[in-house]
C-alpha cells in the first residue's frame, strides 16, 4: 500500500514551520514508528518534490509501548506512533504534528520538562516505608504502570504549561502515594497541592480517559485520588 | 564540602547510584538524554533473582551463586557474583519498602516464579512489568532527592566525552540535546551507566537509544572493553516494527513450552533433550536450539496450556503486547519465535568494586561487563543494575577525588554518527556476530568495518576482535569451527584496548575467589 506521509516541519523554535510530503510504500500493519524509522533510514532522504530533507526529528526508544517517548499528533489525535499502525488509520495520508501545548523543540520533538516538574511540585514521593495494603494492589499497579508520554494534556481543555493544573498525570501518579504515605504531614502537603494543582483544576471532561495509549483505568484513578487527598479516604 | 558525583545515564543503575551516593553524602549530577520513564530498564519484563525461599524449596543466596557462576561459565568474578547474590534478598526487601509492587503470594510473601537456568523458584516480579515497576518506585524516590536539591538531573542532555588530565577523571563534557549547547561539567567522579551496545545491531530487544555511543568514546579513549563477545541472544523473540520484540522468559516459566515440528507431528524438543530443565534451560542453550531447528522447521511457543487466571494475574502486559504487535491471542494460538539479540553480557571493563581503567571512572549497569560472564541468567539483569550501581556509587563517593586542578582537562568531541553509516555498521555486525560464529564470516566483518570511520565502528572492530580471539565455545559465544570449551587458555576476560593507533586483544584470568 502506498501512504502519503504528511509531516509539520519546523528546525527549531525561532525558524518558520512548514509541512513537507513523503511517499511510504510498505504494509498497512507498520506502525508510524517504524514509517519514521524508514524514511530516516533513506539516504538520501527526499520528498515528495524531489528535494533532499534534513532527517525527521522525533524520539523513540522502546517501539512497544513502554517508554512514552514517541507521542505526537497522528491525523490530528495524540497517540503513540509504535502502536499506531497505519490500517487503522482512516485513508491513505498520514499527517504528523508535535504537540501543540508543549514548547517546540524540532519537527516533532516538544519539550515536556513539565510533566516530571509537576509531579516534583505535588511532592509525589513517600516520606515513610511503603504501607503494602493489599486491597488496593491493582490501582497501585496501574498507577505506576503511566508512561509520562503526555497524550492526556494534550486533548485535556484545561491543561496549559503557563497555568497551574498539572492535569490527569498528576492525578493518577499521586494515587500509589497517597494510598501509601503514613507519614500523616507529607500526606497532608500532598494533598493540599494536589487541591490546588488538580482538584480545583480538573473539568471532568473525561477526554485523558479515552485517549491513554495504555488504556490506564484513568477515571478510576483519579476518582481515588480525589478521595485520599480531598476527603481524607 | 560534599563530593560532585555525575552520574552519566538515568535508567535503574544511574538512579540506583543516585541514592546510594546520596546515602553516602554525596551531591549528584545526574545526566540523560531522556528523562528515566524512557530508560530500557522499563522494558525489563520477567523479574528480579533473589533467593528469597518463600517457596519452602530450600533456596539460598550459594545456590544463586553457583547457578549465576554456572551459567556465565566461570567468567564472571566470584567476589562480585558473592556480593550480588548476598545482598539480592534485601534489596527486594528495600524495593518493597519503597512501594514496588511485586505480586505476593499470601499476606506477605513476595511470590517468585521458575526462570531459565534455576531449579528453584527465586524470579521475583510485578506482573510481566517487573522493570518498569521498580523503575516507577525509584523515580520516586529520587524525585524527593531532586525536591531537596541534592540530585540535580540534566535531562535532554548527552554525554560527550570525559574531562582528563592524563588518567584521572575531573567530570565530563555534555550537549542539550534541545539548545545544541555544549559545556564542560566538573566533579569529582563520573559513574557511567549508559546501558548496552545495542546500537551497534539496530535490531535488537532493548531500547533504540541505547546507542553505544558513550562506550563506544570511552573505548577511544583507551578504556578497555571486557567480554565483548558475549552478547546475548533471547530465545524467544519476534520481529516487530524493524527490531525484535521480546516474549518474556516468564511465558515459559509460567508453562509456555517450545515446539517445532517432525515427522509431521508437534515435537516439544526441550523437554525431550533436556527432560530435568527443559524449556527452562539457560538462555544461550535454548536460543541456540531454536537457532538450529528453525532452519529447517518453525519454532513455535505455545502459551495455550497456561491457566487463564496466571495470564491475567502474571502476564498480562505479555498478553497484550501479543495482541497488539502480533495479533495474537495467546491463549488460543502458538507465537511463532526465533532468538533475538537482548542484551551484553560483556562491556566496560571493572572490577569488583566497579572501577575502571582511569580513576574517578566507574561504570554500571549493562555498560560495563560484570556478573554475568559468558551467559546472564534472566532475572540477573535488573538485579545487577541496582547492586552495580549502589557498589559504583560507594566506591565513588568513598574513593573519589584528588583532581589536580592545575592540569588544564583535555577535551576532543567525537563527531556524531550518520544514519547511513550506523545501518552499514548493523548490517557487518548483524551477519558476523549471529547465534553461532566461524573465522570466516568474522574476518569478513572485520575487513568490512574498516572501510568505515568514527568510534561506532571502532567500538563495533573491539567486539569483532574479541570474538576472533575466542577461538572456543562458551555460554554465548558459540564457533562452529572450535565447538568445544577449552578451560586451559580461555577461562579468562577477554580484553580489547584501544591504544589510538590498534585494538589489542589479551586475555586476563579470572579473579580468584576470596
Amino acid at each position: 500500500m502506498v501512504y502519503k506521509i504528511r509531516i509539520r516541519r519546523q528546525e527549531n523554535r525561532k525558524s518558520d514551520r512548514y509541512w513537507q510530503e513523503f511517499e511510504f510504500d510498505g504494509s498497512e500493519n507498520s506502525s508510524v514508528a517504524s514509517v519514521l524509522n524508514e524514511l530516516n533510514s533513506r539516504s538520501p532522504l527526499k520528498d515528495n518534490s524531489g528535494n533532499i530533507a534534513a532527517p525527521i526529528g522525533w524520539e523513540c526508544g522502546c517501539m512497544v509501548r513502554k517508554c512514552g517517548a514517541c507521542a505526537m499528533l497522528i491525523n490530528g489525535l495524540p497517540r503513540l506512533a509504535c502502536s499506531t499502525f497505519l490500517n487503522t488509520l482512516r485513508g491513505t495520508t498520514i499527517t504528523l504534528e508535535p504537540f501543540s501545548k508543549f514548547p517546540l523543540v524540532r519537527d516533532l520533538i516538544v519539550d515536556r520538562s513539565i510533566l516530571f516538574e509537576n509531579l516534583k511540585k505535588l511532592n509525589l514521593w513517600l516520606d515513610s516505608e511503603a504501607y503494602m495494603n493489599p486491597w488496593t494492589h491493582e490501582p497501585r499497579y496501574q498507577s505506576a504502570r503511566c508512561l509520562m508520554c503526555g497524550c492526556c494534556l494534550e486533548v485535556c481543555p484545561n491543561f496549559h504549561t503557563d497555568g497551574t493544573f498539572a492535569g490527569a498525570i498528576a492525578a493518577v501518579n499521586a494515587f500509589r502515594i497517597l494510598n501509601e504515605e503514613q507519614e500523616a504531614t507529607h500526606k497532608n502537603e500532598i494533598s493540599a497541592e494536589y487541591k490546588e494543582k488538580y482538584f480545583e483544576g480538573c473539568g471532568k471532561s473525561l477526554s485523558c480517559h479515552d485517549i491513554c495509549p495504555i488504556r490506564l483505568p484513568v477515571e478510576e484513578l483519579l476518582v481515588r485520588s480525589n478521595a485520599a487527598a480531598i476527603w481524607g479516604k | 564540602m560534599s563530593k560532585t558525583i555525575i552520574i552519566i545515564g538515568a535508567g535503574l543503575a544511574g538512579l540506583s547510584a543516585a541514592l546510594q551516593a546520596m546515602e553516602n553524602g554525596c551531591d549528584v549530577k545526574l545526566v540523560s538524554p531522556f528523562p528515566s520513564e524512557r530508560a530500557q530498564s522499563v522494558m525489563a519484563e520477567g523479574g528480579i533473582n533473589a533467593a528469597l525461599n518463600t517457596k519452602d524449596e530450600k533456596d539460598s543466596p550459594e545456590e544463586h551463586f553457583a547457578d549465576t557462576i554456572k551459567a556465565a561459565g566461570g567468567l564472571a568474578d566470584p567476589n562480585a557474583v558473592w556480593g550480588m547474590t548476598q545482598a539480592a534478598p534485601e534489596l527486594v526487601h528495600w524495593l518493597l519498602k519503597l512501594g514496588v509492587l511485586f505480586n505476593m503470594s499470601g499476606y506477605d510473601d513476595v511470590d517468585l516464579r521458575n526462570f531459565g537456568g534455576q531449579k528453584k523458584k527465586r524470579t521475583a516480579f510485578a506482573q510481566s512489568d517487573t522493570g518498569k515497576q521498580i523503575m516507577t518506585a525509584m523515580i520516586d524516590a529520587v524525585r524527593q532527592k531532586e525536591a531537596a536539591g541534592t540530585v540535580e538531573r540534566f535531562s535532554h542532555h548527552s554525554f560527550l566525552t570525559l574531562r582528563l588530565c592524563g588518567n584521572v577523571c575531573s567530570g565530563c563534557v555534555i550537549r542539550d540535546e534541545y539548545s545544541q549547547e555544549i559545556m564542560e561539567l566538573p566533579g569529582d567522579a563520573v559513574i557511567i551507566a549508559s546501558g548496552g551496545m545495542h546500537g551497534l545491531f539496530g535490531n535488537t530487544t532493548g531500547s533504540l537509544s541505547n546507542t553505544g555511543e558513550v562506550t563506544a568514546e570511552l573505548f577511544r579513549l583507551g578504556v578497555p572493553l571486557a567480554n565483548g563477545e558475549m552478547i546475548q541472544y533471547h530465545p524467544t523473540t519476534v520481529e516487530c516494527s524493524g527490531k525484535r520484540m521480546l516474549i518474556s522468559e516468564a511465558a515459559r516459566g509460567e508453562g509456555g513450552r517450545l515446539f517445532a515440528t517432525k515427522d509431521g507431528q508437534r515435537w516439544y524438543f526441550m523437554e525431550e533433550k533436556y527432560p530435568e530443565m527443559g524449556n527452562l534451560m539457560p538462555r544461550d542453550i535454548t536460543a541456540r536450539e531454536i537457532w538450529r531447528i528453525s532452519q529447517e522447521s518453525e519454532v513455535f511457543l505455545d502459551m495455550t496450556e497456561i491457566p487463564k487466571e496466571i495470564i491475567s494475574d502474571k502476564l498480562s502486559g505479555l498478553a497484550d503486547d501479543c495482541m497488539t504487535y502480533l495479533h495474537k491471542d495467546i491463549q488460543t494460538e502458538p507465537v511463532p519465535v526465533l532468538p533475538g539479540i537482548h542484551y551484553f553480557m560483556g562491556g566496560i571493563l571493572v572490577d569488583e568494586h566497579h572501577r575502571t581503567s582511569i580513576q574517578n571512572l566507574y561504570a554500571a549497569g549493562e555498560c560495563c561487563a560484570q556478573y554475568h560472564g559468558a551467559n546472564r541468567l534472566g532475572g540477573n539483569s535488573l538485579l545487577g543494575a541496582l547492586y552495580g550501581g549502589r557498589v559504583a556509587a560507594k566506591s565513588a563517593c568513598e574513593q573519589a577525588g584528588g583532581v589536580n586542578l592545575s592540569c588544564a582537562a583535555q577535551i576532543d568531541i567525537p563527531s556524531a554518527p550518520q544514519i547511513a553509516a550506523t545501518k552499514q555498521l548493523n548490517k557487518i555486525m548483524q551477519e558476523a556476530l549471529g547465534v553461532v560464529r566461524n573465522e570466516d564470516r568474522l574476518l569478513k566483518g572485520i575487513q568490512a568495518v574498516q572501510t568505515l570511520t568514527g568510534n561506532l565502528p571502532l567500538l563495533g572492530s573491539a567486539i569483532l576482535n574479541s570474538a576472533l580471539a575466542r577461538k572456543e565455545s562458551r555460554g554465548a559465544h558459540w564457533r562452529e569451527d572450535y565447538p568445544k570449551r577449552n578451560d586451559r587458555d580461555y577461562l579468562k576476560t577477554t580484553v580489547a584496548r584501544f591504544d589510538g593507533k590498534q585494538i589489542q586483544i589479551s586475555f586476563v584470568p579470572i579473579p580468584e575467589r576470596r
